[in-house]
């Protein structure tokens, strides 16, 4: 198309782009999660508010009052039970959401195998905050990174924007897949923080996400059983389906990456990964979330690349090592610690790059555990550190 | 890109404050960020709140250090260091109090207590000093602020504050 746009069109594109830029409005993360839930249309949506969560259930709950939004608010009293009424929906065949943090999704723990295992398509906002104790109501990754082996794809997205985008492609991508999914947004960062985004109209979010049909449910005149016993000659295979579904999740993610662009003219890197500033880069930074943003300020001026890692689950392994192929040195940056061991998410990228040729320097940095702001003054330090190429571990 | 911090006591309104100016300077066409300091809410305890404003997207996540002006909501926050601390050169302290203070730093006072009392018949202070803020430093246009107001606020309470605020702009416009 490039240049050969006659003028009338070019002038129609621009009032196209002008009119999308109009549509922005600054709201809050969550409130931008409530709008994207409301227009994907759930039937059923169990919640239990918990800080800092609570913003997205209570404006969920306007929304059902004043009945812009059409679906069965349940009230529970855990969120062990939230989890649970979503299987019990889910299951019957209807679309399913519910949104949680921190003690709230330690509790789910039980139910988050048994949603997987049964492949059911349940949708789950995950406001990130820390685990207790000492408590602690800020923003850290430690909840749902702790829940990364539970069979959920996670997403972590970096603004509100992000959070009503990935709100919707994850509907798509749960029902296609089969596979429970979590859209993780940082705590206060995101949540609670007012910024610009374009909420899509409801008739393009039809088009791009149409009712959802389920290939198997309960249904009193047709009767099959869920969850029944497997004995071990049995068991393995489940495990191996969702590990193979969780493979097969990677293209699905992409490939729902590109069709939502061609709706809303925004996309994400691949759907897994976001590269930013990497070519012809020797150094990189690696992260999730909201910080990821306080990066990209910086990264021109440092002269080094950034690799977001949107996908936690499944995890972008042949995504992380393409993209680190001319690199000498790289730092994992995440806010969530395997104690006795290291961070996650540097654990993984070291081991997705011990078998490459090229094995770039891998340097950790914990930092933002409990809500514990990373400034300007942090992330030049830690670009300084990367540089340097000297491998280890540091708390910031 | 423009750096606020206000200061209030738990209850005052600092953090809608700093929503309606970002909800504000974002329909003046700007790229806007608010947030509270997401302390442990708690009535009359010191409490923070940031918005950034913009002509590019914001992508920094972290909170605001060096702020470019802070808007102060209760004159009994004066004697706190955090007031005037991260500030630069030019920073300026708007402040709602009716005499001045002892400040380093360029200072304006405005004694929006007495106007809102006068205009809500109660103290709370957080739109006037939007209003202020309007005023002084030209960064929001009064317009904005006002369809916002109406947009957050329902009925006499949305017509009061929009007194208070145009009464506040129009006060210490051009100061």
């Amino acid at each position: 198309m490039r240049g050969g746009m006659p003028a009338e069109s070019r002038k129609e594109r621009k009032g196209e782009i002008m009119k999308k830029k109009e549509a922005k409005k600054i709201m809050s993360g969550a409130h931008a999660v409530a709008e994207a839930v409301r227009l994907c249309r759930p039937d059923v949506i169990p919640m239990y508010p918990i800080t800092p969560q609570t913003k997205i259930s209570e404006t969920i709950a306007e929304m059902s009052a004043d009945g812009s939004l059409d679906a069965e608010i349940i009230r529970v009293e855990s969120e062990q039970s939230a989890i649970s009424a979503c299987v019990g929906a889910s299951a019957m065949g209807v679309r399913t959401y519910t949104a949680t943090a921190s003690q709230g999704i330690a509790l789910m723990h039980e139910i988050l195998f048994i949603a997987s295992g049964l492949r059911l398509p349940i949708v789950m906002g995950v406001a990130n905050r820390s685990l207790s104790a000492p408590i602690n109501i800020w923003n850290d990754q430690q909840d749902s990174v702790s829940q990364r082996d539970a069979g959920w794809i996670q997403l972590y997205v970096e603004n509100a924007q992000e959070a009503f985008d990935t709100h919707v492609q994850t509907f798509k991508i749960a029902e296609e897949t089969r596979l429970p999914t979590m859209v993780c947004l940082d705590g206060y960062l995101i949540s609670h923080t007012y910024e610009p985004v374009n909420i899509l109209d409801a008739s393009s979010v039809s088009r791009f996400l149409p009712r959802y049909k389920p290939k198997v449910s309960l249904n009193p005149s047709n009767p099959i059983a869920m969850g029944t016993l497997a004995t071990p000659e049995h068991f393995m295979e489940f495990k191996k389906q969702q590990q193979e579904a969780m493979e097969n999740a990677t293209g699905v993610i992409k490939r729902v990456n590109r069709e939502y662009a061609s709706v809303s003219e925004r996309s994400y890197g691949n759907g897994l990964i976001e590269t930013t500033n990497l070519d012809g880069k020797e150094h990189a930074i690696i992260t999730m979330g909201s910080v990821a943003g306080t990066a990209r300020s910086m990264l021109e001026k440092e002269g080094i690349g950034m690799i977001r890692v949107k996908a936690m689950r499944p995890f972008p392994k042949e995504d992380i090592i393409k993209a680190c192929q001319n690199i000498r040195s790289v730092g994992v940056l995440e806010k969530d610690v395997s104690l006795g061991s290291e961070g996650s998410l540097y654990t993984e990228v070291r081991s997705a790059l011990y078998n490459t040729g090229s094995k770039p320097k891998v340097l950790g940095f914990i930092a933002g555990l409990g809500g514990k702001d990373i400034t300007l003054d942090d992330m030049k330090n830690i670009m300084k550190k990367i540089k340097s190429e000297k491998e280890n571990v540091s708390w910031v | 890109m423009i750096e606020i911090r206000a200061h209030g006591r738990g209850g005052q309104g600092a953090v809608t404050a700093m929503e309606i100016l970002a909800k504000a300077a974002g329909l003046d066409g700007k790229y806007t960020q608010a947030f509270p300091n997401f302390g442990v809410e708690r009535r009359g305890a010191p409490v923070r709140a940031f918005c950034r404003i913009s002509d590019e997207p914001i992508t920094i996540r972290s909170q605001v250090y060096e702020p470019d002006y802070v808007i102060v909501l209760d004159p009994s926050l004066s004697n706190l260091p955090e007031i005037s601390s991260g500030l630069k050169q030019d920073s300026v302290i708007l402040i709602n109090s009716n005499n001045s203070h002892n400040f380093k730093e360029k200072t304006y006072h405005f004694d929006a207590t007495t106007l809102a009392l006068d205009v809500l018949g109660k103290d709370i202070v957080n739109t006037a000093m939007l209003g202020v803020f309007a005023g002084v430093t030209g960064l929001v246009p009064l317009e904005p602020i006002l369809s916002v107001l109406d947009e957050r606020f329902n009925g006499k309470v949305a017509e009061l504050n929009k007194q208070l605020v145009e009464r506040a702009y129009n006060e210490t416009r051009g100061e």
